[in-house]
């Protein structure tokens, strides 16, 4: 009978712990996790209201003859618009988190692997500028009318700016040779009377395709994600909830959130509920920082691995981004000309004006404990050519409780630097004009492009220059896949190819084991196998002796 | 082996021979998952693996509270008195009088089921080594949680090396364990015993009348 109540009390315990944990109360429709009903409550309102037609203002339908008229007409009723743009690093080009002296930003310092800086090819770069005329120095930042209010709230998209026209759009009809394709003015009126709030297309028009081409600097962002599917993005999907950009970059007085340089997108983790009017939108500010369902095993990854992590398993699903850039390679003429080859993804592999690339698809990020800053070289800041030089670098480690596991692209390539300073080098590509006598796009000269590019940039030059290889690293964050596309766990808790393989200083359950413990455990398994066999073995024969 | 008139002694009460068999149940397991976690092998997938190794080893847990209380309530934790008398007799009898068919030099009794080498070893079982691997792999489990616990001076990879390590030592007494079986009058004699509760031993030891089986 005694035994009979031990069991029966060992049955009942097991049995509690069973139910407890296998069984979710009221499992009868399938539960969503908590983070998703959090979220889905973020977004129950999905229309935002307008309260003026543009179409039907008088000053919008007056003959414009370029952008700056335009402006002008916008400022007659915004007057603060663009003194509040002014602010901004989308204007500046300036880190607005450093010294005005230290000139931080792409139009200071900063260099990178893609055209290395925009210092001497401003009617290039500047096409991206949400301004008119920054051609050279000399352009006006204090100037209201030069700013481009139409690039990021026109919504006809047929409004362009001309690809070397220093942020104009094309006065009159103009081919461009570097893409071959014609521009034409805007049809001003109507691209004025259409606008509103930012949507991914207009944002899209810079931000896909920064450093010269679709798909060439993020990984993340390109133009598949102007119109994604929920596959793509389950977020901004046009069969999902369509965000645009700017419903998580929110905006206060034109000033866009997100990561500047070091600053991080947002310091805190909170969710909306905790701080409602949080002007930075994070994952955790709708989906909260234990998003999955109760009691699993993702829950407890939060502190330490970013969403980011394991809900982007690949970026550039859709279209191909640039993984190397090798400068070195450039200058090479076919019968005398420039050329041009494109590899099986469709995209430029070899040109004579910028050397050899490598695309790919489906990119496995690289991943970095990461507190969200960054650090970035300039072209003042001393390299060790030796070894791959990391233009930026994320910041953190697995001790500071800020950082997180984060999923980054490496962008690697070759690019010149002065041997004898050690520094890295500012090239003038773009040419000015037709007597341009030193732009490398057009006589294929480093030393006159480089000596040409740091006179322009105001920094000594040795007149010696070699190539170094550079590695430009992009935080990994849209191109969220739908919760049944994620890492596994395999993934990244594996001895094998982990995708975590290379982040060291922690323990990692699965990826990581004691060399000399699992020798000695193996050792001690196999010894006792062996030998409980021989003695088994030398029982049957004494036996067997024993018999005869 | 030279054997004389066996007796059947009712040895392993039911709840005795349950718990073994659950906790072998158990071990062997929290022993495939854990290599698995480990990455020695795919079976289950590596969550799958988790998600069985934390239940059941939670589960090993809750169960193993009610060994010790059953140990102390019944009494039976003086099985596991640890004694060093006549233990160099017994490794000699497995080192070399077990080829020669000499009898077992501590035949089991009711009061004294395990010899002086079992006691030792189950004694180093379940109040240490068993104890250390629940007890790591708890911590282990709520690792999370260390913050909150005032536990944040702990190492995961300590957790995990002693862990791993007392994983071995059970895979070892494993397979001595099973093998350890078979030394009975007859191959599958002690295994038969832990399921039915009988043991066979030799007639001449003093053992009680009430003991018997009644037939």
């Amino acid at each position: 009978m005694k035994h009979t109540v031990n069991v029966f009390c060992l049955a009942l315990a097991v049995l509690t712990w069973v139910s407890a944990t296998a069984l979710p109360a009221g499992a009868a429709e399938p539960e969503k996790a908590p983070g998703i009903i959090l979220a889905d409550q973020a977004v129950k309102t999905k229309d935002l209201w307008i309260t003026s037609d543009h179409s039907q203002h008088a000053i919008l339908k007056q003959p414009f003859k370029s952008g700056p008229e335009v402006t002008a007409a916008c400022l007659t009723c915004h007057n603060q618009a663009a003194l509040q743009f002014h602010e901004t690093i989308h204007w500046t080009w300036i880190d607005p988190a450093t010294a005005d002296t230290l000139r931080f930003g792409k139009a200071g310092m900063s260099v990178n692997n893609f055209c290395l800086t925009i210092l001497s090819n401003e009617p290039r770069c500047t096409s991206c500028h949400a301004g008119y005329g920054w051609k050279d120095k000399s352009f006006d930042f204090s100037s209201q009318v030069n700013v481009d209010c139409l690039v990021c709230h026109e919504q006809t998209g047929t409004y362009e700016k001309f690809p070397a026209g220093s942020g104009h759009p094309a006065a009159k009809e103009t081919f461009f040779a570097g893409e071959g394709k014609t521009y034409y003015p805007p049809d001003w009126n109507t691209v004025a009377q259409s606008v509103g709030r930012p949507t991914r297309e207009n944002c899209g028009v810079c931000h896909f395709y920064g450093g010269g081409g679709d798909g060439v600097k993020h990984g993340d962002l390109d133009s598949s994600m102007t119109f994604p599917n929920k596959a793509l993005d389950v977020h901004m999907g046009t069969d999902g909830q369509n965000f645009d950009c700017s419903r998580c970059h929110s905006t206060t007085l034109h000033n866009i959130a997100g990561r500047v340089y070091a600053t991080p997108a947002a310091e805190d983790r909170k969710t909306l509920i905790e701080d409602d009017l949080a002007t930075k939108i994070t994952c955790e500010s709708c989906h909260s920082s234990r998003p999955h369902k109760a009691g699993t095993k993702p829950n407890d990854h939060a502190d330490k691995v970013a969403c980011q992590s394991c809900h982007i398993p690949t970026f550039a699903r859709v279209n191909p981004t640039k993984m190397w850039w090798d400068w070195s390679k450039a200058g090479v003429k076919k019968d005398g000309k420039p050329y041009k080859e494109v590899d099986a993804l469709g995209k430029p592999s070899y040109m004579t004006i910028k050397g050899e690339m490598r695309w790919d698809k489906n990119v496995k990020p690289e991943y970095f404990w990461y507190n969200g800053s960054m650090s970035y070289l300039t072209l003042e800041d001393a390299i060790d050519p030796a070894q791959p030089v990391w233009i930026t670098k994320p910041a953190g480690s697995p001790d500071d409780p800020k950082s997180r596991i984060f999923p980054f692209k490496i962008h690697a390539g070759k690019q010149p630097y002065d041997k004898i300073s050690k520094r890295f080098v500012a090239l003038h590509l773009f040419p000015r004009g037709p007597e341009d006598a030193t732009a490398y796009w057009k006589h294929f000269d480093w030393d006159k492009a480089i000596a040409n590019g740091m006179e322009y940039a105001g920094l000594p030059y040795s007149g010696e220059f070699d190539f170094v290889e550079t590695k430009y690293l992009y935080p990994i964050t849209h191109m969220v896949a739908p919760k049944d596309n994620v890492v596994t766990c395999i993934e990244c808790h594996t001895a094998q190819e982990s995708r975590m393989a290379n982040l060291a200083g922690f323990y990692m359950p699965g990826r990581d084991s004691f060399r000399f413990l699992d020798a000695v455990g193996w050792f001690a398994v196999l010894a006792s196998l062996v030998g409980v066999m021989l003695h088994g073995l030398g029982r049957i024969v004494s036996q067997k002796n024993r018999r005869e | 082996m030279n054997l004389g008139n066996l007796c059947k002694i009712y040895l392993y009460s039911r709840y005795e021979r349950f718990w073994h068999w659950l906790q072998t149940l158990l071990i062997i397991i929290l022993l495939v998952t854990g290599l698995e976690v480990h990455g020695v092998f795919t079976l289950f997938g590596f969550e799958q693996a988790v998600t069985v190794h934390e239940f059941v080893g939670i589960t090993w847990l809750i169960a193993f509270a009610f060994f010790v209380f059953w140990l102390f309530t019944t009494g039976e934790w003086r099985q596991y008195i640890p004694t060093t008398r006549k233990v160099v007799a017994v490794v000699c009898h497995y080192g070399y009088g077990i080829f020669r068919g000499e009898p077992h030099p501590v035949p089991k009794q009711k009061e004294a089921k395990h010899n002086p080498l079992q006691r030792l070893t189950y004694l180093a079982l379940a109040a240490v080594l068993l104890p250390i691997q629940m007890l790591t792999g708890m911590l282990y489990w709520g690792y999370n949680s260390w913050g909150d616990w005032g536990l944040s001076f702990l190492s995961l990879e300590v957790m995990a090396f002693i862990h791993m390590a007392g994983a071995f030592a059970l895979f070892v007494f494993l397979i001595v364990h099973v093998y350890m079986t078979t030394t009975g009058h007859s191959p599958l004699a002690h295994i038969k015993a832990m399921i039915t509760g009988w043991e066979e031993v030799e007639e001449g030891t003093t053992i009680e009348e009430w003991e018997k089986k009644r037939t």
